[in-house]
């Protein structure tokens, strides 16, 4: 008897739970959908009925035609994708390592060093987007992907180092004694034991890093607006007129720019799953 | 293989002191056990061996070679933690193999030692599994068999039994005593648990407080402990402790008594200076029998009764309220609440003076002494 009750009531708070997050799922999830829907469309049937599904009569892919066709749009992407990974691979190299030496060696200065690297999540970046304009203008970086890697780079570090730190943190140590008395040098054992190890949170700590940087329209916008240097976000601008906007290549190109960023995705938060399950030490 | 030796080992954290000055000689193929109370530095010592702590003063050297300095990796070791620190990731094939990769071996030398480590341990049909599919006890074989595959001059253990239940210790026990003597080779083992210590050493190192105590065959700490803390230690129940005055000495002689019974001549060298002071008479409960047919009695009231089957434990309560624990025959039929003489032979008995360091004793009868 008691123990049907405890199951009901175990049932209902799991339906509540679970409805308020579909609940939420639903609103974060809607405006993408609208941006498909309504990609798929005519210009008529966007703006007579915007929220409904493509039907016979406004079907249209004229969007994706004109943004395939007529834009440099296979460049904005590589320009984009190019930026994206070479970031990911640098601040999940260097955090790493920073996050490894932190937590790892006693040195004069670390808590020092970690305070400091842990101000950088605390002040937005884009406070000193004039500085870094003057830097990049006086490293003749203007209008490079170089300069917007470089920028991404110094953005992304601080928040993976930190949290990158407190994952280290949390690898026994006797592990790492015994590599060490195994003859095991110490870059092996940072890359053959403990980046293995903490792989869930580089997979966190890559979508993290990767979500920002895709999205982003400032820095390109600032650091490398010219032709042949922009990136997807930027790309999209060139429909949005200050007269007329072309509603139809707006939204199939934002559609379009989703589909890698779901992919890089769906590849981390997998490394996510996976970590979490076969990490158990003892 | 090789011989061991430390010189005056000393280790300071900040302003604690954790080791003052350990001096120790283990020769080639011995099996030495650090065994002592928690946070006596035998982990400690053993850490500063393997090369995980530094030193702070003294030398320590692996055949011949001061290895002070020396990282782990060239020290020619290799240690087996109570955690067993397997590399998760890996298959128990890959555990045991990564060091030696590492060195840049030929591939099927490596494989072969693999192999003969796996078959020595049992682990043939286990190679391909991951650390997460195995039992406490496989772990642990697998991360000896790590330390076996390195080939090392001295190997390290650090409480390897302590997270094995009671059956699967005494198994992995004899394993260990078993791989010793296949092997011959150099061991130092810390544990807390002197069963072990008296099942496995060649030497025992008995550590109290970051000093040495004593350093003897079993045998021999088991007879003749130097220490009050010594005595108390080794042996299990552990040895019984009351308080007794010097009432006389004479060459090879003294006689002591207690308050309500004790009354009794002891083979004891006593300074004259003793006389009158109150030390310490210790008997082990194995000695003691019900009956007072021997030299050294006691009797109290029983206050518990333990019963093993081979045979019964007795705690008899003292005048002087220290209680003292009496192996009887498992047939015995004393019950709580009896009174009971119990008697020892003279030849039995230890004695300590107030520091806790042992009078010398100067009859052995046969059965109380370590000489073979």
């Amino acid at each position: 008897m008691s123990f049907s009750n405890i199951r009901r009531e175990d049932a209902s708070r799991a339906v509540i739970v679970h409805a308020i997050l579909l609940t939420y799922t639903l609103v974060a999830l809607y405006p993408i959908f609208l941006i498909v829907i309504n990609a798929f469309k005519t210009r008529k049937g966007i703006f007579r009925d915007p929220m409904g599904l493509p039907n016979a009569e406004t079907f249209s892919i004229e969007g994706f035609t004109k943004v395939l066709a007529k834009s440099n749009f296979e460049l904005f992407f590589y320009n984009s994708f190019t930026v994206t990974i070479v970031t990911i691979v640098i601040v999940l190299l260097l955090a790493s390592m920073a996050a490894w030496a932190l937590s790892e060696y006693k040195f004069p200065g670390n808590t020092a060093l970690a305070l400091y690297l842990a101000i950088g999540i605390m002040v937005p970046i884009r406070l000193g987007s004039v500085s870094i304009l003057n830097l990049i203008v006086d490293l003749g970086l203007v209008n490079t992907l170089t300069a917007l890697v470089l920028v991404y780079v110094a953005q992304g570090l601080p928040l993976a180092i930190f949290i990158l730190t407190e994952f280290m943190h949390q690898i026994p140590k006797d592990l790492k004694e015994a590599a060490r008395c195994d003859g095991v040098g110490e870059f092996k054992i940072f890359f053959a034991i403990i980046l293995p190890l903490i792989r869930p949170a580089v997979a966190t700590v890559a979508v993290f890093t990767m979500i920002p940087i895709w999205n982003d329209l400032w820095f390109p916008l600032i650091l490398a607006p010219g032709d042949g240097k922009q990136t997807i976000t930027l790309g999209v601008q060139q429909f949005i007129g200050q007269y007329v906007t072309d509603w139809n290549a707006v939204l199939a190109s934002l559609s379009l720019a989703i589909i890698p960023i779901l992919i890089l995705y769906l590849i981390f938060s997998r490394q996510l799953i996976r970590g979490l399950t076969s990490g158990a030490v003892k | 293989m090789a011989d061991l030796k430390l010189d005056q080992i000393r280790k300071r954290y900040g302003a604690v002191d954790v080791l003052h000055g350990i001096d120790l000689d283990v020769k080639d193929g011995e099996f030495v056990v650090f065994v002592g109370p928690s946070g006596c530095g035998k982990s400690t010592l053993l850490r500063i061996i393997a090369g995980l702590e530094e030193i702070t003063g003294g030398e320590l050297m692996i055949d011949g070679d001061v290895v002070n300095t020396k990282s782990p990796r060239d020290r020619g070791i290799a240690m087996v933690f109570q955690s067993y620190a397997l590399y998760p990731h890996m298959t128990v094939y890959k555990n045991m193999a990564f060091g030696l990769k590492l060195d840049k071996q030929d591939k099927s030398a490596i494989d072969a030692r693999v192999r003969e480590a796996a078959r020595i341990l049992q682990l043939d049909q286990l190679l391909d599994r991951r650390p997460s599919e195995l039992s406490g006890g496989q772990r642990q074989r697998v991360a000896i068999g790590r330390a076996i595959v390195r080939q090392p001059k001295v190997f390290l253990f650090d409480e390897p039994l302590s997270n094995l239940d009671a059956a699967l210790r005494v198994q992995t026990r004899l394993e260990i005593a078993k791989l010793h003597q296949d092997l011959k080779s150099t061991i130092v083992y810390v544990t807390h648990d002197q069963v072990e210590a008296m099942t496995l050493a060649d030497k025992i190192v008995v550590m109290n407080g970051g000093n040495v105590e004593q350093v003897g065959s079993p045998m021999q700490l088991y007879h003749h402990p130097e220490t009050r803390f010594v005595a108390g230690f080794i042996g299990s129940p552990a040895m019984n402790f009351t308080n007794v005055r010097i009432d006389a000495v004479a060459p090879g002689k003294v006689t002591v008594s207690a308050p309500g019974g004790i009354k009794s001549v002891l083979p004891f060298e006593v300074p004259q200076s003793e006389v009158g002071k109150i030390v310490e008479l210790g008997i082990r409960p194995e000695h003691l029998a019900p009956g007072d047919e021997e030299t050294l009695s006691v009797n109290g009231e029983v206050d518990v009764v333990e019963k093993l089957g081979d045979s019964t434990y007795l705690y008899i309560k003292l005048a002087n309220g220290d209680r003292v624990t009496v192996r009887a025959p498992g047939h015995s039929r004393i019950k709580i609440g009896d009174m009971v003489t119990a008697s020892a032979p003279a030849g039995a008995a230890h004695l300590f003076d107030g520091d806790g360091k042992a009078f010398v004793k100067v009859d052995y009868p046969a059965e109380f002494s370590a000489e073979e």
